[in-house]
């Protein structure tokens, strides 16, 4: 499969009354926007506002982030399954707004939405910090239950992505990166030297407000399958929301996997990278025994001599995580695998709430228990008051004088488990 | 080594002057010895008295080959 | 000027080797020996005023004594952090250096740091209750620890912020602490992952907890009867030392014949130990191997009889992957043997 990303780089997003890009600036029409958002009747109100890296501005709660993406060529379009209809995408050319992102937030769904601060410590955690970021703070009509608001709020972020994104649809790229990658038995001709590697994906489909979207479907409710690593690129995967902001897959980080990234790069070099596969994390012990022994059966018929593997969330994971790893090292695959850590506000607990010792190639995101000290920002938007009860947070998180303390576990992104950032712990 | 020896299956003893190592080594049975460059001996005595000694030492360890024990065990006394 | 106190055995102090290993403590004025290079290292922020001196075998055998004189002399130089060490892979003198600088940090309430090589028995026991710079695993190895060792010192001292392990060069302590990598997790996995496919050595950010510990076998029913086998990490070996045993980081262990021997003596038996004073058990090796009483014990049907071989190797300096191996080969000659019982001693 063979996928032509044309990247469009946006330094600069500006609120107007016509949608267009220009001189690398995204200017967007909010009037037309909002009434295509207004078409979805859950939602109550919409306002939009635009924050650039290094202002004095806090984001809270996140719930999503996404990047603007449009499909000039090839079959399918963008949010396959979501937003277009379910035709197999990652073939063809995709345009991307490189540079920017649609921030969504609102009154707080669950208790697992996070913070993006644009300056000062808590922005050194955050990558979207480095972005200009669209937020749009989408508010549900009175009475809304909690799967009704998250799922107005998910599809409000993609419609904007999309609407965005079909502004790209007729320019010219400043970069066209081709991303190409050989069938199972092709791969075997080409590079009969290389060992064959895989990624197993792990995402989180643990119920309301932890689901993953893959083509529309509930990950929970699917077995482990194979993807293209190039379908991930045009949105096969989407975030259900929520999690723990710190370690939670946002959209954008399936858009722009850094795993799928690192190892197309070392594709045909270093090694043959024969595909993801892609497991739920589940809340039934069956489930996660079935999974786990699907996911290493995927592995071994694609003949894989290597795979790594990443995780969504902490806790009862932790055991699909090992289950995983356990399975693919006694299947004779050797093994990495990419966790963040629950080691205790002092870094002194156990960091993980399961371990085995073929798990002997880890690598960390970073100690979510940190205690982190944000200051005031002059100005907040969305709903600060929700320090107080998001993961991460307590009551009294939120200071009088508008700073707050709480745990990195409430920075969007801060210890992700793709291996995003360069966060780490010993 | 002890705990290679201990997980073959053979009840093993170890006598050794610094049994914080052992401990931390993972030995069951640990028997303490006088000194590191004579474990089972003593110079300043006479032969005689030196064999006694080691005599009871040894004897102390085959008690503690003889004593069923859940966990790590210094047999100080 | 920041006061430092460091501590060194009889050894780094150049009183002598093994002979003299049973030096009480006593204090120098000023720095001495490996001193010299951490004082370098110190590039005039800090000073070593003293250094403690005392012999390793003093140390561990009169543990109680020798660790409250050592503290006294610390504290009557009134540092603002305390040095222990480099230790390298010297056992008994990494097990003093650990000691010393927990009572250090317990019982005076001073910053203390102290260095040694991973597999330093003093490493396991201590590297979860002080900060403990990995180094080499001989001298060779001060120059690079030096300055490792000053840096954090002087972070000590100062009450500055200590970072994460991986960048302040001490032992994992089981105490997680954050920081910024120079490349993102997923390129380190990938890397990672390269390197495990090519059977290279790599880091692993998080090892498993360790739970790595062997339950104990039942006990001995019938001690009258069984056969009892002799085992030592003490380096015993027929005079000559036929197989060439190493005295330091052994490379391979021995399997001898003491059929119808009945006592160890100077003529046929010697140490080929190098990490202790040997004029003991050369002079008399059931000082080590307890050949002699067994022989006795077996008289008197106390046991059932001793195994016809012993095995020996040189715990001193000798990887824990090797000891491993010597003790797994033993292990399954006993059960293959029958052997009901094991004795295993160490100096």
């Amino acid at each position: 499969m063979r996928l032509e990303l044309g990247e469009i780089q946006i330094s600069d997003v500006k609120l107007s009354d016509c949608s267009k890009v220009e001189n690398g600036v995204l200017y967007v029409n909010t009037e037309e926007l909002r009434a295509l958002l207004l078409e979805d009747e859950d939602i109550a109100s919409v306002e939009f506002d635009v924050v650039h890296p290094g202002e004095s501005v806090r984001v809270m709660p996140v719930k999503d982030v996404i990047e603007p993406r449009v499909k000039v060529e090839g079959p399918g379009g963008v949010f396959p399954g979501m937003i277009s209809k379910v035709t197999t995408v990652g073939s063809g050319r995709t345009h991307v707004l490189r540079g920017c992102a649609v921030v969504t937030t609102g009154k707080i769904v669950g208790f697992q939405e996070g913070i993006i601060d644009m300056t000062g410590p808590g922005a050194e955690y955050t990558p979207f910090s480095k972005l200009n970021n669209l937020v749009q703070i989408v508010e549900p009509k009175e009475g809304l239950k909690q799967h009704q608001h998250e799922h107005a709020v998910r599809m409000a972020g993609l419609k904007t992505a999309t609407y965005l994104g079909e502004l790209a649809r007729s320019l010219t790229p400043d970069e066209v990166k081709v991303y190409e990658t050989s069938g199972v038995a092709q791969g075997k001709d080409l590079y009969p030297d290389l060992p064959r590697v895989g990624y197993v994906l792990m995402l989180q489909s643990q119920g309301l407000l932890h689901d993953t979207y893959v083509y529309g479907v509930d990950m929970k409710q699917s077995l482990p399958t194979i993807l293209n690593p190039t379908e991930l690129m045009d949105g096969a995967i989407l975030s259900g929301n929520c999690v723990s902001a710190c370690d939670k897959n946002t959209s954008y980080h399936h858009l722009n996997n850094p795993v799928v990234a690192d190892l197309l790069e070392q594709h045909g070099k270093t090694i043959n990278f024969v595909g993801v596969i892609i497991t739920n994390e589940n809340v039934y012990l069956a489930d996660k025994e079935r999974s786990s022994d699907w996911s290493t059966k995927l592995a071994t018929f694609l003949n894989l001599d290597g795979a790594l593997v990443s995780q969504e969330g902490f806790g009862n994971p932790d055991t699909d995580l090992i289950m995983n790893c356990k399975k693919l090292e006694a299947a004779g695959i050797k093994t990495v695998i990419i966790t963040d850590e629950y080691a205790g506000q002092d870094g002194a607990s156990q960091s993980l709430a399961d371990a085995d010792a073929a798990a002997d190639a880890v690598v960390t995101g970073g100690n979510a228990n940190m205690v982190i000290h944000l200051p005031k920002l002059d100005k907040v938007i969305g709903h600060p008051e929700a320090a107080n009860v998001i993961a991460g947070g307590h009551e009294g998180s939120l200071n009088a004088d508008g700073s707050i303390d709480a745990e990195l576990q409430v920075i969007t992104g801060a210890t992700n488990e793709m291996g995003f950032n360069r966060l780490s712990a010993r | 080594m002890v705990k290679e020896i201990e997980r073959a299956g053979i009840p093993v003893v170890h006598i050794c002057t610094v049994t914080p190592i052992s401990l931390t080594v993972g030995a069951n049975r640990i028997v303490p010895a006088i000194a590191i460059p004579h474990p089972l001996g003593n110079p300043a005595l006479t032969h005689e008295e030196e064999f006694q000694i080691r005599y009871n030492m040894v004897t102390k360890a085959l008690k503690a080959l003889e004593t069923p024990v859940d966990d790590q065990t210094v047999f100080d006394s | 000027m920041i006061r430092v106190v460091h501590y060194i055995n009889q050894f780094f102090a150049g009183v002598g080797g093994e002979d003299k290993a049973d030096f009480a403590p006593e204090t120098r004025e000023g720095a001495v020996g490996p001193g010299l290079a951490l004082n370098a290292a110190f590039k005039g922020e800090a000073e070593i005023v003293a250094t403690v001196v005392c012999g390793d075998s003093y140390f561990n055998e009169n543990l109680d004594v020798a660790k409250k004189a050592v503290l006294d002399m610390i504290s009557a130089q009134k540092p603002d952090v305390v040095v222990c060490g480099p230790a390298f892979n010297a056992g008994r003198y990494g097990v003093a250096c650990g000691t010393v600088a927990a009572a250090v940090k317990e019982e005076l309430n001073l910053p203390v740091v102290t260095g040694m090589y991973t597999e330093n028995p003093g490493a396991d026991m201590f590297k979860n209750k002080v900060y403990i710079i990995s180094t080499k695993d001989n001298a060779a190895g001060m120059r690079q620890a030096a300055p490792k060792l000053a840096a954090l010192a002087l972070k000590l001292a100062k009450g500055e912020k200590v970072g994460s392990s991986a960048e302040e060069g001490y032992m994992p302590n089981g105490i997680r602490v954050n920081f910024f990598e120079a490349e993102r997790g997923s390129t380190r996995a990938v890397k990672m992952l390269l390197a495990k496919l090519a059977g290279k050595p790599y880091t692993t950010e998080f090892p498993m907890p360790s739970f790595d510990r062997v339950a104990p076998n039942p006990a001995v029913v019938d001690m009258a009867h069984a056969t009892v086998a002799l085992v030592t990490s003490g380096g015993i070996v027929p005079k000559g030392n036929p197989d060439h045993i190493e005295s330091s980081s052994a490379s391979k262990f021995g399997r001898y014949s003491i059929e119808g021997v009945e006592d160890l003596t100077d003529a046929t038996h010697e140490t080929a130990h190098g990490g202790y004073d040997p004029v003991y058990a050369n002079a008399d090796s059931d000082r080590v191997l307890p050949v002699d009483v067994l022989r006795k014990m077996e008289k008197e049907g106390k046991i059932g009889g001793i195994y016809p071989y012993f095995f020996t190797t040189v715990g001193n300096g000798t990887a824990v992957a090797s000891a491993k191996k010597y003790g797994a080969a033993i292990g399954q000659e006993l059960r293959d043997a029958g052997v009901q019982a094991a004795i295993l001693t160490s100096t």
